[in-house]
């Protein structure tokens, strides 16, 4: 690809959600030039700009903090790390009224104001409101394509598209973020269409490792129709389309609510009735969730009287855990200059083997963005940059096939991936056989997209994130495949119980040949 | 989907252009071009970005079927979201302040399915 737009800055941001956003804030507020390229436009990119995250709240009093860990601790199930979640504590309670400035805080009932809960739209419209004024170079509808390396293999900038012109651009940086966020499979899940795990492909074909993608799958109820936030339906009752009302665990069983759900999804459609929901609910959903409301409104559906169809919408590694693995205190991934923050990064260091929810979750974003933003600015101020680098791309499937070009099915592959990661049939029952059958149809995938596929453009774009889905989805599935228990969110119907003889971190990688490793803690050794 | 651009009230001022996180419009002469509804996610971004309020997304993500201008004027839907959102008032306008309720409803409502599976028949 010869880039027409040549631009160059200490930190390259790629992806424009939340932790995006916060690691450009914090690059930028520390001094660095940062600039900050997007698939989508900073302020509606990503989950959150659709959600309405809380955000773990824990004010600084020694004993609370302690206690909120130790919860979280016990919920890691063995693979969290106590320092993290304190360091994430206390940077989201520091940081997050940063954006008062720009975001319309609500009362808190009682002569304050309301901070951990922000609204999506108006907090990512805050956070571009906050980076701009920083001083931030904000591309909006520039997808990286590829990351650049220089002779040593360190990461120097990126590559990629710019959507409108279709023109190549390439931003130089000593320091280049990967902030794409989590990987939802195009399953449809509310504000996930663009999160195909790009970063993860192009840092693994930088040769980053990951950590934890055995952590999924989980789903998110809605209306048949479209994805909407779950508030509403936390109290729902569930009927067959006789009319029956069926036998479902409640949303705090967890995995056995979802199973029962998707399981009677697959024998025949499934009504919720809302009838059951908390009596203020209804007064008050407009004014906390109106896209929620609009989805029922505007087909002339009153939610709280009338049964409507749901399903579910698989979450991917966005309520799932797993992402770059983050080999150090400061956000580096095992590539030499190259930082992860958010979704695009493992969050085990804080959920563990769960979700952690998305108070958990939010904190994470915020925190590993900001940290990883400000670590990426410091090295990049002592880093000797030459004044012309000389740069190879990284990027293969799709821009260097290794065999003749060949035009490819991409709406039947979607379909197929998505469906052995998020399918009611096999998902909710992970056993060996299963996966290894799952693993098989998106490896003969990835084959076909490694040999033939070539694309320019905006064709490109979307190809990349056809190949990044399928990546993504065989390394889900060989960390499934080599987690041979149940654990947090990965339930083995084969393997119930938790093996304590199994409490540490998988790592995966590769493209050709993709590799599982046991990530033992590093004991000391002693020099022979 | 995007399902309806009310051309009689669109200003052109290519702010949903901008504002798409799947890049689904291009800018035109006259007015903004759908040009890649397959990208849409049916996430009423655009609404909330369209000052004009003409701008009208189908709630059925796979359905870009919509009113007549006129019926769609009549219904109250445009522009609805931006200002239940109050998305264009001051920032002290307390449109926010029953966010705060959004954490104890959802607890609530899990409490309830909870007692009622306990003590199902």
């Amino acid at each position: 690809m010869i880039a027409s737009t040549i631009l160059r800055a200490d930190v390259l941001v790629i992806g424009g959600g939340m932790a995006a956003a916060w690691a450009a804030i914090a690059a930028a507020q520390a001094g660095a030039s940062v600039v900050m390229a997007d698939k989508g436009a900073v302020g509606t990119s990503g989950v959150t700009a659709t959600g309405g995250p809380g955000h773990w709240w824990v004010s600084p009093d020694p004993a609370l903090r302690r206690e909120a860990i130790e919860r979280q601790e016990a919920k890691a199930l063995g693979l969290g790390d106590p320092e993290w979640m304190a360091r994430i504590i206390d940077l989201t309670w520091r940081h997050l009224p940063d954006i008062a400035p720009f975001y319309p805080f609500g009362s808190d009932g009682s002569g304050g104001r309301y901070v951990q809960g922000v609204r999506g739209p108006e907090y990512m419209r805050a956070l571009r409101s906050l980076a701009s004024a920083a001083g931030v170079t904000i591309l909006d509808h520039h997808p990286a394509i590829e990351l650049l390396a220089d002779a040593d293999g360190a990461i120097v900038g990126a590559r990629g598209i710019a959507l409108d012109s279709e023109d190549v651009w390439d931003v130089r940086a000593p320091t280049t973020l990967m902030a794409t966020g989590g990987c939802a499979f195009r399953s449809g899940l509310l504000g996930s269409h663009g999160n195909t795990g790009d970063g993860l492909l192009m840092a693994a074909e930088a040769g980053a490792d990951l950590s934890g993608m055995e952590f999924g799958p989980s789903w998110s109820l809605s209306p048949a129709w479209s994805s909407t936030r779950t508030l509403p339906y936390f109290a729902a009752r569930f009927f067959d389309d006789a009319g029956r009302e069926l036998d479902i665990p409640p949303p705090k069983a967890g995995h056995a609510h979802l199973q029962a759900l998707g399981r009677a999804m697959q024998r025949g459609p499934v009504l919720a009735d809302l009838s059951d929901a908390p009596k203020a609910l209804p007064g008050v959903l407009r004014s906390i969730q109106p896209l929620t409301l609009a989805a029922f409104e505007r087909r002339g559906i009153d939610l709280w009287r009338e049964r409507f169809p749901v399903r579910l919408f698989g979450e991917g590694t966005i309520r799932g855990t797993g992402g770059l693995r983050v080999i150090d205190d400061e956000c580096r991934t095992s590539v030499p200059g190259l930082f992860a923050a958010g979704d695009a990064a493992t969050r085990e260091l804080v959920a563990g083997a769960s979700s952690g929810g998305g108070a958990v979750n939010a904190a994470w974003a915020l925190s590993s963005g900001r940290i990883a933003g400000l670590a990426a600015a410091r090295q990049a101020a002592v880093s000797r940059r030459p004044a012309a680098i000389t740069a190879r791309g990284l990027g293969r499937v799709g821009l260097r096939p290794r065999r003749a070009p060949q035009p490819l099915e991409l709406a039947a592959l979607a379909q197929a991936v998505g469906s052995a990661v998020h399918g009611y049939d096999q998902a909710f029952q992970r056993d060996k056989a299963g996966l290894a059958r799952s693993a098989a149809t998106v490896d003969a995938h990835w084959r076909g997209l490694a040999d033939h596929a070539r694309a320019g453009g905006r064709a490109l774009v979307e190809l990349r994130a056809q190949a990044a889905m399928t990546a993504t989805a065989r390394w889900s599935l060989a960390a499934a495949l080599a987690r041979g228990e149940s654990r947090g969110l990965h339930v083995r119907e084969d393997a119930p119980a938790t093996d304590p003889a199994k409490a540490h971190r998988l790592l995966v990688g590769g493209l050709d040949r993709v590799w599982t490793r046991a990530d033992h803690p590093v004991t000391q050794g002693v020099a022979a | 989907m995007i399902a309806a651009l009310v051309e009689d009230r669109c200003t052109n001022c290519n702010a949903c252009v901008r504002a798409c996180p799947g890049f689904v419009f291009d800018a035109g002469a006259d007015r903004p071009v759908i040009a890649r509804i397959e990208a849409c996610q049916t996430c009423y971004l655009c609404e909330l970005a369209c000052e004009a309020d003409a701008l009208w997304v189908n709630p059925d993500e796979a359905s870009a079927s919509a009113p007549s201008p006129a019926e769609l004027a009549r219904s109250g839907q445009l522009g609805q979201i931006r200002r239940d959102h109050g998305w264009n008032l001051p920032l002290d306008a307390g449109q926010l302040d029953d966010y705060r309720l959004l954490g104890p409803l959802l607890n609530e409502g899990a409490d309830i399915a909870a007692r009622r599976y306990a003590s199902r028949g």
